[in-house]
């Protein structure tokens, strides 16, 4: 983080507050405990392959947190699935995840650097191979086997500040890192 | 430990005779502070005995000083732009050794270091000191880290660290996945790789920098801007510049740069970081190219910061003048040219892999201190090697006072800060001012 000199002479206003986003990192540096977080989601089936998250409470700074309010999203299939479409598809989700994370992170490190976004907008495709899923080859997996995501930044800013936004934001991205590297996943019943 | 024998009683005890060590000796010397070496060796043992047979040092020998003692001076050499072999390298510090006549104790290896007294007691091999200060030379890269993931590799592939491969022919014929692509991780990939073995390097954070910039050697340049000499006290971000890997660098007689360009151009196939091992399939990270990217833009930060001060000096100094007509600005480094579809997965039970070479860093050895000056991460805590004990030291850490700590010619001015500190230390009794002398 290269800090030292924004902080006398600040001009660009992203809206975020980086000035708290540092006494936090200063803050759990020396309680690391707090820094422990759990992020929680509900799903509820409702027909076919619609089903109903909600997303309300999590753990973290060493107690029970709520969101402002609780966010809900509808996740199923499109037609040509011969499901409903109420909602975007699970793996889209994905992606919408990845989106969010990585420009609030461009948006956050563009703040720390000084650098004033006028307008940030990325578009994300996963690409996959349906053999996967249906259990038609089983070489093939089942889930991404390539993301691309693109950029497109207008700011105050060379190409190459630019270019060093977006890859300490992934660097410092944790959906970036749930994509690239594995996760233990243990799934259970009640 | 013979209770017979009364303990020894010395100012101060340096622990290890390396090249930090013996810099720190005199020093103290020419403080008039008494003090011993204590080896667990020979002089420069690391060098002799833990380091791999082709292996030159990263700076060019004009580069090499220590307090009193340079290449071309005092110690015999007419080739300043080479670099240094193991042989040589330990002819340079056996060198420095004689000429300031350290006393060395050798083949004395400290089994425990405590708090007595007003200073401290040393237990070796040889017999127990007492001491009002310390100095922890002992190498800040003794003991390899390897990452918690080896512990599941599959018994039959032969694991090997920096500290015990020699060449390439202690290992079986056959493939070899190295981890790490720092200077260690690429030189071995290179090596083994022309050895006609097939490399896979898994890569993480690296640092890339050319062997060579605008006509100098890169180290030259890191010398001549000042950033060598940068203090720890004036980066942003302290610990994360400790952390710094190593550059991709190699010493060879040609200067040949080297990156992850030459050695894919060579046949060596680029994975991302080890992630996991789960039922023997190695699972490497999607994040190579973003690390790629990462590594170019900061190297051409770094030689654009120079055309700055080329284009800047080049104003008042004419040797900098001729530098700038004869060598223009703007020298690129071409782009880590990355796999599209770097593997993610690597079958260790295919057969395809014989031998992993974790060169995955090192980490001092202070198992035998016991007094309490590491952190939860077992790493010393310390302020620009003033450690946070009264009368301790260190010397030759990462970035411990300047950016050039590690490296041998950084270990003059450390030493001669800290042995200042030391000696007022000695002087003003028992209480210690943390923080920088």
């Amino acid at each position: 983080m290269e800090t030292a000199t924004q902080e006398t002479d600040i001009q660009a206003d992203n809206g975020v507050n980086v000035a708290a986003l540092l006494g936090a990192r200063d803050a759990l540096t020396d309680a690391p405990a707090g820094a422990r977080f759990n992020w929680r989601a509900t799903c509820d089936w409702v027909n076919g392959t619609h089903s109903h998250s909600e997303v309300k409470g999590f753990y973290g700074l060493g107690d029970e947190q709520n969101h402002k309010t609780s966010f809900s999203f509808d996740t199923d299939h499109p037609e040509i699935f011969a499901s409903e479409d109420n909602g975007a598809t699970p793996v889209e989700y994905v992606l919408v995840g990845l989106a969010g994370c990585l420009t609030a992170g461009v948006a956050s490190v563009a703040q720390n650097r000084n650098i004033q976004l006028n307008a940030v907008k990325v578009t994300l495709e996963g690409s996959m191979d349906l053999q996967g899923i249906l259990g038609i080859d089983c070489e093939v997996r089942n889930g991404f086997d390539n993301v691309n995501v693109v950029f497109d930044i207008d700011a105050d800013a060379s190409r190459d500040d630019i270019e060093a936004i977006v890859a300490q934001s992934q660097k410092r991205s944790a959906v970036f890192d749930i994509i690239t590297n594995p996760t233990n996943v243990s799934v259970a019943v009640k | 430990m013979n209770r017979a024998t009364p303990d020894r009683r010395v100012t101060t005890v340096v622990i290890g005779a390396g090249h930090n060590g013996l810099a720190m000796s005199r020093c103290l010397s020419e403080a008039g502070i008494d003090h011993i070496l204590l080896e667990r060796g020979d002089v420069a043992n690391t060098w002799r005995h833990e380091r791999w047979d082709s292996l030159r040092l990263l700076t060019p020998n004009w580069l090499n000083r220590l307090p009193g003692y340079a290449y071309g001076r005092e110690h015999a050499g007419d080739d300043p732009d080479g670099f240094m072999s193991m042989e040589e390298t330990i002819s340079f510090i056996t060198g420095y050794a004689r000429a300031t006549q350290a006393p060395v104790m050798t083949r004395t290896s400290v089994i425990s270091v405590e708090p007595a007294g007003d200073g401290y007691r040393v237990v070796t091999s040889q017999g127990t000191w007492r001491c009002r200060s310390l100095v922890l030379a002992n190498g800040a890269f003794s003991i390899p880290k390897v990452p918690k993931v080896s512990l599941a590799v599959p018994s039959h592939i032969r694991t090997i660290t920096p500290k015990t491969y020699k060449r390439p022919d202690q290992l079986a014929e056959g493939g070899v996945l190295v981890v790490g692509a720092s200077a260690s991780g690429i030189q071995l990939a290179r090596e083994i790789h022309q050895s006609g073995r097939p490399v896979i390097l898994a890569t993480g954070e690296h640092v890339r920098l050319p062997r060579t910039y605008r006509g100098r050697d890169i180290l030259w340049w890191m010398d001549a801007t000042g950033r060598s000499d940068e203090h720890i006290d004036k980066v942003d971000d302290p610990v994360r510049a400790r952390r710094v890997p190593s550059p991709q660098l190699i010493g060879t007689p040609d200067r040949s740069n080297m990156d992850l360009n030459t050695l894919t151009d060579t046949g060596v196939e680029l994975a991302g970081r080890v992630c996991t091992i789960r039922d023997g399939v190695c699972q490497t990270s999607g994040d190579l190219r973003n690390l790629c990217k990462m590594a170019d833009l900061k190297g051409s930060r770094l030689l654009r910061s120079i055309d700055d001060w080329v284009a800047e000096q080049a104003l008042t100094r004419s040797e900098i003048a001729a530098i700038a007509d004869a060598f223009p600005a703007g020298e690129t480094l071409p782009p880590t040219r990355v796999p599209d579809k770097p593997r993610l997965t690597l079958n260790l039970n295919s057969g395809e892999i014989r031998t992993i070479v974790w060169a995955t860093g090192y980490r001092p050895d202070y198992s035998w201190l016991k007094v309490p000056v590491l952190d939860h991460k077992g790493q010393l805590r310390h302020d620009g090697g003033v450690v946070r004990a009264p009368g301790m030291y260190a010397m030759g850490h990462n970035f411990m006072r300047r950016r050039k700590s590690s490296f041998i010619h950084g270990a003059e001015d450390d030493a001669r800060d800290l042995s200042q500190h030391l000696a007022a230390y000695l002087a003003g009794g028992q209480r210690q001012a943390v923080g920088w002398p």
